[in-house]
């Protein structure tokens, strides 16, 4: 195993994505608190990661678990997308209108995170698959079942 | 993001998850790097080192939760700022000494000794750290400090008192000397 790196490099690297991934997932008012939780637990465990290969994926993955804790803590609320500008890194594609991220938040989980961090935050089919704990397969369906869904509220 | 940032070091400090804290502070040499456990202060990377290879070290040496928490600092901050002044002689810190061990810890632990405006000699040193022999050691030990200025290895010369070597340079060994009245800044 290679040597760990200094755990802040991960909150240079890789915060601002990670506070992105839960703005997206449990809304602005509560990604702080899913933000600290999240890297709480990630510094507890740190010292006996023993997979270092993919740091970034790891930290989404467990981002990803403290947004469902949030969402069980609070008996699964309709999840506030609103404002696709509020995500740092964004680049919704032409098609994903401001209008659209309510019909993004009316979304099963699954497909509603692959939605989020495909297009909010930009991420590869194998991130989102770290960050949802599935395959990139799986990932990739949910994204795509997700975009199919929106398409036909939309028309 | 920075108020986040800033209350997760907190939070990790207070439940425990903070094994090293660091900050980087300005100096009339250049930018030092200092670094904490709850201890004490552990590390004073000088402006000659590369930072990230310096925290990388720790991360290896100490432990991989490495937070950059410059409030956890703030005590070792002032006291430098106030030595690099002229108006602080003595260092009031908690120390962490777990970087050096046997004879080096116990040469450093000598040099800790050593007043304001004072040098010895690395013979000296060695006779201190128990081993009048090991001059040559009691220099690595000066060359190995991981806490040097507050461990002052800067007054450490060579019998006669021919400057010998500095980690940060010897134009840094010598300024700090003349400002501590040591060495004539006449020349």
């Amino acid at each position: 195993m290679t040597q760990l790196p200094p755990f802040q490099a991960l909150l240079d690297e890789h915060a601002a994505d990670v506070m992105a991934v839960l703005r997206g997932a449990v809304g602005r008012g509560d990604a702080e608190d899913c933000f600290q939780e999240t890297f709480l637990a990630a510094l507890r465990a740190y010292p006996k990661l023993s997979d270092d290969g993919n740091l970034r994926g790891w930290l989404l993955t467990i981002a990803h678990r403290k947004a469902i804790d949030h969402h069980r803590a609070n008996g699964r609320r309709p999840l506030p997308i609103s404002d696709p500008d509020e995500l740092s890194g964004a680049t919704a594609e032409p098609e994903l209108d401001d209008g659209i991220w309510a019909l993004v938040g009316a979304l099963p989980p699954k497909q509603r995170a692959a939605v989020a961090l495909r297009y909010a935050c930009d991420l590869p089919h194998a991130e989102i698959a770290a960050a949802l704990g599935c395959s990139p397969d799986a990932a990739r369906r949910s994204l795509h079942e997700g975009i199919k869904r929106l398409r036909k509220e939309l028309a | 993001m920075k108020a986040e940032l800033q209350r997760l070091s907190n939070r990790a400090a207070v439940e425990g998850l903070l094994d090293v804290a660091y900050a980087n502070v300005d100096s009339p040499f250049g930018p030092l790097l200092i670094a904490t456990t709850p201890r004490g202060l552990v590390k004073v990377g000088l402006p000659t080192y590369d930072p990230e290879e310096t925290l990388e070290d720790l991360a290896a040496r100490i432990s991989p939760r490495v937070l950059e928490a410059p409030a956890r600092l703030d005590n070792a901050r002032r006291q430098l700022n106030l030595y690099f002044e002229g108006r602080l002689h003595e260092f009031d810190l908690p120390l962490d000494w777990q970087l050096s061990k046997d004879f080096r810890r116990r040469a450093l632990r000598a040099i800790y000794r050593i007043p304001y405006g004072k040098t010895r000699s690395y013979t000296q040193i060695a006779r201190s750290a128990g081993n009048e022999r090991a001059v040559r050691a009691a220099g690595t030990a000066c060359g190995a400090n991981p806490i040097p200025i507050v461990v002052p290895c800067h007054r450490v010369l060579r019998t006669g008192g021919a400057l010998g070597g500095y980690g940060g340079g010897l134009p840094m060994k010598q300024a700090l000397l003349e400002m501590e009245g040591v060495l004539d800044n006449g020349g």
